[in-house]
Formats: C-alpha cells, sequence, structure tokens
C-alpha cells in the first residue's frame, strides 16, 4: 500500500523564480525505510516539508501537482492534523528544542494531543530509552551538546509515534559512534513497529545498509528512484555527486579491472569483505 | 603558528571542559581535530580566536598570548567559521553578509568588490550574490559563513564541521579548496566527526575524549587503532573497515585510502 503518493508535484517558494521541486512523481510503500539523497539545494528539504504540510500551510508559495500522505490531501488538512501521522525531525536540532527539560521537550508533543498522564509517562520513558538518553531526562535541552539535542528532537518524535518517520540529516551534528547508534535505533523503529521511514542523508556509509528503497535528487527532480543496491551502483548517481559507501565505490574500483565481479552488489563493509574473501577462495 | 601549553578551561556552569591540553601547530600545517560529542574540541579552537580565555595554562598565536590582545585583532589572522551558520549570518544578501567583516577590516570600494566576487566564486555562491542568505539550503549558507571568513583571507582558517550538511561533490571541492589553501602557506585546522572526510584529505589527526588529547598523530595511524577509536566515539572509515574484516587472509589494517585499498585488492585479486 502506497502510503505516500506524488504526482507531478511542483513547489515554488514565494518571490522564487525557479521552482523547488519540479514535476516530481513517486510512491512510498508502508512500512518502507527509503533514503532521500541528492546535492545540496537538489529539494530534498522541500520535500519533507510538503510530507508535514509546512509546504504549503507555512511556506505559503504555489503548490501544484498532488501529494497524499497517508491518504490525506496535503492541501486539504492542516499542519497539526497531518502530525499526528508524520514526525519530522529537523537538520538542526536547535531549531525544534525550547522546554526547559528535556522530559518536558519530550512530552510536549503528547500534551497537546490530551494524552493521559500515565501514558503520557510512559511514552515518555520509552522514546527516552529508545534513544539513549535516559539520563539526560532532567537537562535543560540548550545545555547539551548538538549531538544530544538530536537525539532528544528524535525522541519527541517518536514519542508521537508517528506512522511516517522522515528524518532530515539527523546525524549531521552526531560523532560517528552516535550517528551509527540513532540509524540503528531508526532501524528498529521501521523492523519492530513497521514505521515508514524516509531518511534525508548524504552519509550513506551507515545508513545504506538499512534501506529497501532509494531516492535520488536532483535540481527539483527524481534522477533515480528504486533498490539501493541498483541505485547506489548506477554511474549516474555518482555522477550526480552522490556519495556512494567506500564498500560500492571500492567494488566499483575493481569491477572496472575486472577483478571482482558479484550480482550482489556490496553496500557495507562487511559484504566487501565476504566478497573478497569468496572470489580469494575461488 | 598555535602553541597551547597546560590548557585547562572550565565554563562558569561548574563543568570542566578541557584538562591540561598541550600541543603545537606549525605554519602551515592542516590538522583535523577529532572526538566525540563533547569532548571539548569547539572549546579548545574557541581559544585560538580569544573567543575563550584559558582558566589556567596559555594560548600563544603567532607568538602573542591570546590574552593580550583583542578578538577582534586576532580575528585578522585566525578566520573562525562556526558549526551552525545561523549564528553567524545576519545580513539581507550573501553580498553583504561577506562584506560585513571586509568593512569592519578596513577594506573599500574595488578591492572590496574584488574579494566578494573571488570568495563567492571560490565556494560555487556567484548565482547567490543577491539571494538572501535564510533562503538558502543549510549547505548553502554553511558555505556563504566559509566564503565570508575566506573573504578576509586571514593567516588560520579555523572551521567547526565544515562538512555537516554539505554533499559529497561540496565535500570534494572543499577538500581541494583546503589543500589548496594548504599550498598557499595557510594554516588550516578542522574540527569534525566526518571519518571519510578525513580519510580523503588525510590530515595530522588529533583525536580528544573527556577534554584531553587521547592521540595525535598521521591519520592512518589514528584512524585505524580500534582502542582509541572507541574511546573517542568514532568508527574507522569504511576502507579500513573492510581489511580489518579479512586481515586474516593476510592483509594489512592500516589502510585509510580507498585507492591504496584498491591497489593492495588488485595484487590478490588480478593474480587468481
Amino acid at each position: 500500500m502506497a502510503i505516500v503518493k506524488a504526482q507531478s508535484l511542483t513547489y515554488t517558494y514565494p518571490n522564487a523564480e525557479k521552482p523547488a521541486l519540479d514535476d516530481v512523481s513517486f510512491e512510498i510503500q508502508k512500512g518502507e525505510f527509503v533514503i532521500l539523497t541528492g546535492p545540496s539545494g537538489c529539494g530534498k528539504t522541500s520535500l519533507c516539508r510538503c510530507l508535514n504540510g509546512l509546504i504549503p500551510h507555512f511556506y505559503q508559495g504555489e503548490l501544484k501537482g498532488k501529494i497524499l500522505v497517508n491518504k490525506y490531501n496535503i492541501v486539504d488538512h492542516p499542519i497539526h492534523e497531518l502530525a499526528k501521522h508524520v514526525g519530522l525531525v529537523f537538520q538542526n536540532p536547535e531549531n525544534q528544542l525550547f522546554a526547559l527539560s528535556v522530559e518536558k521537550d519530550v512530552a510536549f508533543g503528547l500534551e497537546n494531543l490530551g494524552i493521559p498522564r500515565k501514558e503520557m509517562i510512559e511514552r515518555v520513558d520509552c522514546a527516552l530509552k529508545t534513544a539513549g538518553i535516559e539520563d539526560l531526562a532532567e537537562r535543560a535541552p540548550h545545555e547539551l551538546s548538538g549531538g544530544q539535542q538530536q537525539r532528544v528532537a528524535i525522541a519527541s518524535i517518536i514519542a508521537m509515534n508517528p506512522e511516517i518517520l522522515v528524518l532530515d540529516e539527523p546525524t549531521s551534528f552526531l560523532d560517528p559512534l552516535g550517528a551509527k547508534r540513532i540509524f540503528k535505533v531508526i532501524g528498529k523503529l521501521n523492523e519492530s513497529m513497521d514505521m515508514t521511514v524516509i531518511l534525508v542523508e548524504h552519509r550513506l556509509d551507515l545508513a545504506a545498509k538499512y534501506a529497501d528503497h532509494v531516492i535520488v535528487m536532483d535540481k527539483g527532480k527524481i534522477a533515480l528512484d528504486g533498490k539501493p543496491r541498483k541505485v547506489l551502483n548506477s554511474d549516474e548517481t555518482r555522477m550526480l555527486g552522490v556519495g556512494i559507501p567506500k564498500a560500492t565505490r571500492l567494488y566499483q574500483l575493481l569491477d572496472e579491472e575486472k577483478a571482482l565481479h558479484s550480482r550482489q552488489v556490496p553496500v557495507t563493509a562487511d559484504e566487501m569483505g565476504k566478497l573478497v574473501r569468496g572470489a580469494l577462495r575461488a | 603558528m598555535i602553541e597551547v601549553k597546560n590548557l585547562y578551561f572550565t565554563y562558569p556552569s561548574g563543568v570542566e571542559a578541557l584538562r591540561n591540553v598541550s600541543l603545537e601547530i606549525r605554519k602551515g600545517e592542516f590538522v583535523a581535530i577529532m572526538g566525540q560529542n563533547g569532548a571539548g574540541k569547539t572549546t579548545l579552537i574557541k581559544h585560538f580566536n580569544g573567543l575563550l580565555k584559558p582558566s589556567k595554562g596559555e594560548v600563544l598565536v603567532d607568538g602573542v598570548n591570546t590574552e593580550s590582545v583583542s578578538v577582534a585583532k586576532l580575528a585578522r589572522k585566525v578566520g573562525f567559521v562556526f558549526q551552525n551558520p545561523d549564528n553567524q549570518l545576519f545580513s539581507e544578501t550573501v553580498e553583504d553578509e561577506i562584506s560585513f567583516a571586509l568593512k569592519n577590516f578596513g577594506f573599500k570600494d574595488t578591492p572590496l568588490r574584488r574579494r566578494v566576487t573571488w570568495a563567492l566564486k571560490l565556494l560555487g555562491l556567484t548565482e547567490y550574490r543577491k539571494a538572501s542568505p535564510f533562503m538558502l539550503s543549510g549547505g548553502e549558507r554553511k558555505r556563504v559563513a566559509l566564503a565570508s571568513v575566506l573573504a578576509w583571507d586571514p593567516e588560520v582558517v579555523v572551521m567547526d564541521e565544515p562538512t555537516i550538511g554539505q554533499d559529497y561533490s561540496q565535500k570534494e571541492k572543499l577538500r581541494q579548496f583546503i589543500v589548496q589553501l594548504n599550498m598557499q602557506g595557510k594554516t588550516v585546522v578542522v574540527v569534525t566527526h566526518d571519518v571519510e572526510f578525513v580519510s580523503e584529505c588525510n590530515p595530522r589527526v588529533i583525536l580528544m575524549s573527556g577534554g584531553e588529547i587521547l592521540a595525535d598523530g598521521f591519520g592512518k595511524n589514528v584512524l585505524t587503532n580500534i582502542e582509541l577509536l572507541t574511546q573517542a566515539s568514532i568508527v574507522p572509515p569504511q576502507v579500513t573497515e573492510i581489511f580489518m574484516g579479512i586481515k586474516d587472509l593476510g592483509f594489512p589494517v592500516d589502510i585509510i585510502d580507498l585507492y591504496e585499498a584498491k591497489e593492495l585488492l588488485m595484487k590478490r585479486l588480478g593474480r587468481k
């Protein structure tokens, strides 16, 4: 079942000359883990803003075509209604946090929904634990490091338990181990809770293994759309300046020299290691 | 160029962010400071242009103690690009943004315009000259912040997480750009988490954890030392990870460079 469906979606910001999204059509199935990538300024963030109605309700501008999120046409539903279904984690956590304690920040969205106190406490605790920040519950968000703040932002979205989780470069500010941990958390939400994940990411080395669908955008259009191994191994993806995993790139270099070939293109270090091992044994 | 001697720094809140840090960065060096969130990296580099003053110990920039000069004076020598461009940008157009510091440093008319044009071109921002910085994407705003610092041509360029929000080709440009700055004799200090970026640049790597320096050396040595990396919440570059997985087949593990990796594998696979 398609949970997101865009048809010839075209959007232009107020006073902008060129559209930020130009005739975009795609489908995302329920329960998919989608990586949305592409050069800076290609329209990834604008697309995320459509998913929870920030475009067009907050940003205004001109929207043509159609996008259905959970069968809702975003144009007909206000942001607060869409927010129940779509959780958006921003690139910069500072834009999202404001309460005096981490716990309050995470509870804020639930308070607005009028969730009973007991359930609220449970959901906040669970979200803090999933994001690995139980020990920060009492701390003030603005005193935390960028990485910790990002985990608070993610926890406050997890607490809302949305059907669709949209993350706009959520690990930019995290150290690699922290990033790895967040991807694991997102992978788990996707796997065990069947949450649909749309992850905007440049750093594919760590994220690629979780994805089952990759969309590459360029200049407001969809450039490639398909299975990760196919998209990541395509020359076009690399030419667009997408940072494909080093394991995939190394495989390509060896494949070009006819030193290594596989029908299953590696996207992780582990897969690449196994491929080399197999080739040496053969 | 920068000398840090037994530096301690405690924030007013009582958090001790730096403990007995000593290091020396020579003129023309390219240094990457890495480590986990909250390791003290940003606190350390804020001492390089006098934004923070030591609680104990001292910091010398070009032989001058940072306590004895103003930030404004140090800034001419040490350009600082912040992690979050929104803390730095405030003008109505990209052009005004880049002109701002130049005006403060006394640049006027043609030299000013020439420098703005140069900086815009350098960072691929020419088409955004008249745009508002706030209409740009995160990655683009980051480049505006970098352009506004490079425009006044400081001797030392300190960048806090320059690759955040940058796509791969921009990172590649940034890398070439740093190499170019470096060749002109500029000292470049980068605070970053981006192991892949560092493995491609191969600078001197300083690894920090808990306000202290854990390791200081060649990228090839530091980024392949799992024990140190784990302490600093860094994962090794993916190329290194591949080699760690096949070390029992007689491969070395201190590999961070993609092309070195290719050559090594070609030798074994090609022979088959």
